[in-house]
């Protein structure tokens, strides 16, 4: 199975400094790492490869420094990458952003099942995974918690709907979204790390796309209009119940029902 | 078998208590039970007498010095997470809590120190330190134990193999002796030539010298990158023999661990997630070792990885994982902090010993332990520190009978304990002796040593109130 795994550069910390002017994350190669739910949609990959055999390629889209993770994932077992990186890509927000994947990997090749990550963890969307599947006219299934059955002519997972569970069978080319948890991600391997450390990258840049139409990358072709972007604020919000211990039992019980904790 | 005479707590002396820390005194019933054992059940379960939770430095002189003017038993309490019946009031008596005296007070960042009361939490004052940009190295595996406990037991830890123990970082103490006299000992300097150093004899003494109430810690600026290696391999032989090669290579790693497959893969189904990899490339793991290094800056760190990578590899290891983020560090850890708590879990009969063997017999030692395993009816399950021989080794049983659990647990203690000795390891590397390894320390020790400890004992302690029947002599 030909198996595609998009992935993105993020910051380590959440302390994010956001250019005034533009309203554009700034991000700093220095201290960054693999977006968290992008492990998760990696490992998905990797396991299914342990059953089915196949390819694993990883994509990215971002500045140069994030060949970064391109080279983490082939620690992790990845078999090939590419990058997109052009500075006419940057200030995409996810139709530009979407769009630009969907073109890269329509130059990358053709794939069975494409695995996303729920969400990043700097743009927060998770609107990413579906739009390129869109641009790509193949069905996709976000919040991904569990795959049930991987077969010949498709794949059955489970979605966590707000609600509900759906159980679903999903026939190739797809696209799922993995959600938290559907695996424990593996540690890069040092091994794996010094095997591909001179295994290429492939860079691609607008030139490349099929698609040469400067209005539909970057800021561009971003039809988001950012106001302003800010940290939330922290919530410290706190009580203090005395009382007695039954009834403050019993008060806590209906609250963390309320908050959905049990 | 002693000549030592205790009385019992009038109803005056607890008005007096009462006097000296008010609604802070509790008495029979009103105690808790979980202060009458610490967290090794085993060894016996004692309930004392009064409990007074302590504020003051000043308190507990006053009821020191009311117990030795009527020959009553006290016991120092911490946080009662200790393994060997340390804290456990066998004499009966008072027991003095001390886990309200909890107060940071206060860091002195141009000699990097921090003073504290006794109580804080070693947890707490980790986490303080951390936010200071400092770092307080002893790191001992149980992090809700009293920072008084750990330098009553001289606790170890983790990142023992390069910071050392608690000892280390002890640089002055306010203690209440045994007569309820105040001494302050050592100094915030570094280096002292002034007469015997009381204060290291108070380190390690399990509260039967005096009471700790405040201590004076170095602390170090803490390193500005950390990355963990998990390091499967196929068998513990393997593993261990690594060890020794970290060292020749000039690389000194904060932390060194090792845990067998067995051990690993109950405590993550005890955690509910799976870290550890099984099965590698085709090979089965067997054991694997958890390092920790730290660096100055990222590039530093990375090529102290990579040594280390290339020696492990070329030592036998399958493959070298690096967690180099927060989450993925805090996930190495998880399991290698939760191995006690999963067995505690999974079992109802349990003791253990914490032997130190030289590095070089620790696969030796540990192949020995476990055949031991088929000559009784327990489990044997063992885990430890590789980097400096400090083991522990975990007698685990659901279904005996208590009475033959003790008596099989006491032939295997017996050979276990010999065989540290001959190998010239030591009983305890850092949870202590209490009353629990008393026997075994004597038989280690020889009469000389066990006679001078007791003298040394009754030099500061000239009733035997304080903590008796602990370490050196029995009650």
């Amino acid at each position: 199975m030909d198996i595609l795994v998009c992935i993105k550069q993020v910051p380590a910390s959440n302390k994010v400094e956001v250019d005034p002017v533009t309203g554009v994350l700034l991000r700093n190669g220095a201290d960054s790492k693999m977006n968290p739910y992008d492990l998760y949609a990696l490992e998905t990959a990797l396991q299914i490869r342990e059953h089915t055999g196949g390819i694993i390629s990883v994509i990215s889209m971002g500045p140069p420094q994030a060949k970064a993770v391109i080279r983490e994932a082939f620690a992790m077992g990845a078999d090939k990458g590419a990058l997109l990186s052009d500075r006419r890509f940057g200030g995409a927000d996810v139709l530009a952003t979407s769009y630009t994947l969907a073109q890269g990997i329509q130059k990358m090749g053709n794939f069975d099942l494409i695995l996303c990550g729920k969400q990043t963890t700097d743009g927060d969307t998770a609107q990413v995974g579906s739009e390129v599947s869109e641009w790509l006219n193949i069905p996709s299934v976000s919040n991904v918690r569990k795959i049930t059955k991987v077969e010949k002519d498709g794949i059955t997972i489970e979605m966590d709907l707000p609600n509900e569970l759906e159980i679903a069978k999903v026939a190739y080319p797809c696209l799922l979204s993995a959600d938290k948890d559907i695996f424990q991600p593996r540690l890069p391997s040092y091994v794996k790390k010094m095997k591909t450390k001179d295994r290429e990258i492939k860079v691609y840049s607008l030139d490349d796309m099929g698609d040469k139409d400067e209005s539909h990358y970057g800021l561009n072709g971003s039809p988001t209009q950012v106001k302003r972007i800010f940290p939330p604020e922290s919530n410290d919000h706190r009580e203090v119940w005395n009382d007695d211990g039954t009834v403050i039992a019993d008060k806590l019980f209906h609250m963390i029902s309320e908050l959905k904790f049990i | 078998m002693n000549e030592y005479q205790y009385n019992k707590i009038t109803p005056k002396i607890i008005e007096h208590l009462k006097e000296i820390a008010p609604k802070r005194v509790l008495v029979g019933d009103e105690i808790n039970d979980d202060f009458s054992h610490d967290e090794m059940a085993i060894y016996g379960k004692a309930k004392p007498e009064v409990l007074v939770e302590t504020l003051t430095t000043e308190e507990v002189a006053a009821v020191m010095k009311i117990c030795n003017e009527n020959k009553i038993p006290v016991t120092p309490s911490g946080a009662r997470t200790g393994l060997v019946g340390g804290a456990v009031s066998i004499g009966g008596g008072v027991m003095i809590s001390m886990t309200k005296m909890n107060k940071i007070l206060g860091y002195d960042k141009e000699n990097f120190v921090v003073k504290i009361q006794s109580g804080v939490l070693l947890n707490d004052l980790a986490q303080d330190a951390e936010k200071q940009g400092l770092l307080y190295p002893p790191d001992p595996g149980e992090k809700f134990a009293t920072v008084g406990g750990n330098v009553a037991t001289n606790a170890g830890g983790m990142r023992a193999v390069k910071y050392g123990c608690t000892r280390d970082y002890v640089r002055a103490m306010t203690v209440v002796l045994p007569t309820g006299e105040i001494v302050n000992l050592g100094a915030t300097v570094s280096k002292t030539s002034s007469g015997y150093s009381l204060l290291n004899l108070m380190v390690g003494s399990e509260g039967t010298l005096g009471i700790i109430t405040e201590l004076t810690l170095k602390i170090i600026p803490a390193p500005k990158s950390v990355i963990s290696l998990i390091i499967p391999y196929e068998n513990l032989e393997d593993c261990i023999a690594t060890v020794p090669k970290f060292f020749m290579n000039h690389l000194n790693p904060q932390a060194l661990e090792f845990m067998e497959k067995e051990v690993v893969m109950d405590t993550e189904k005890f955690l509910g997630k799976q870290v550890y990899p099984k099965e590698m490339e085709g090979i089965e793991v067997g054991a694997y070792l958890l390092a920790t290094f730290d660096g100055n800056s990222e590039e530093e760190l990375e090529d102290i990885i990579e040594q280390a990578a290339e020696i492990v590899v070329e030592a036998g290891a399958i493959d070298v994982l690096v967690a180099d983020t927060p989450a993925l560090k805090k996930d190495a850890w998880s399991v290698r902090g939760a191995l006690l708590e999963a067995i505690e879990a999974d079992t109802t009969l349990l003791d253990e010993c914490d032997v130190v063997v030289p590095i070089n017999k620790i696969a030796e030692f540990l192949t020995y332990t476990k055949s031991l395993e088929s000559e009784s009816d327990f489990r044997v399950k063992s885990f430890g520190h590789a980097g400096d021989g400090n083991l522990h080794i975990y007698t685990c049983s659901n279904d005996m009978e208590l009475d033959e659990f003790k008596k099989q647990v006491a032939v295997f203690m017996d050979k276990v304990y010999a065989k540290a000795t001959e190998y010239g390891g030591m009983i305890s590397g850092e949870h202590g002796i209490g009353h629990g390894k008393m026997d075994y320390l004597a038989e280690s020790l020889g009469p000389v040593q066990m006679r001078v400890m007791e003298e040394i004992k009754k030099v500061f302690d000239p009733n035997m109130i304080l903590n008796p029947g602990k370490i050196c002599y029995k009650l």
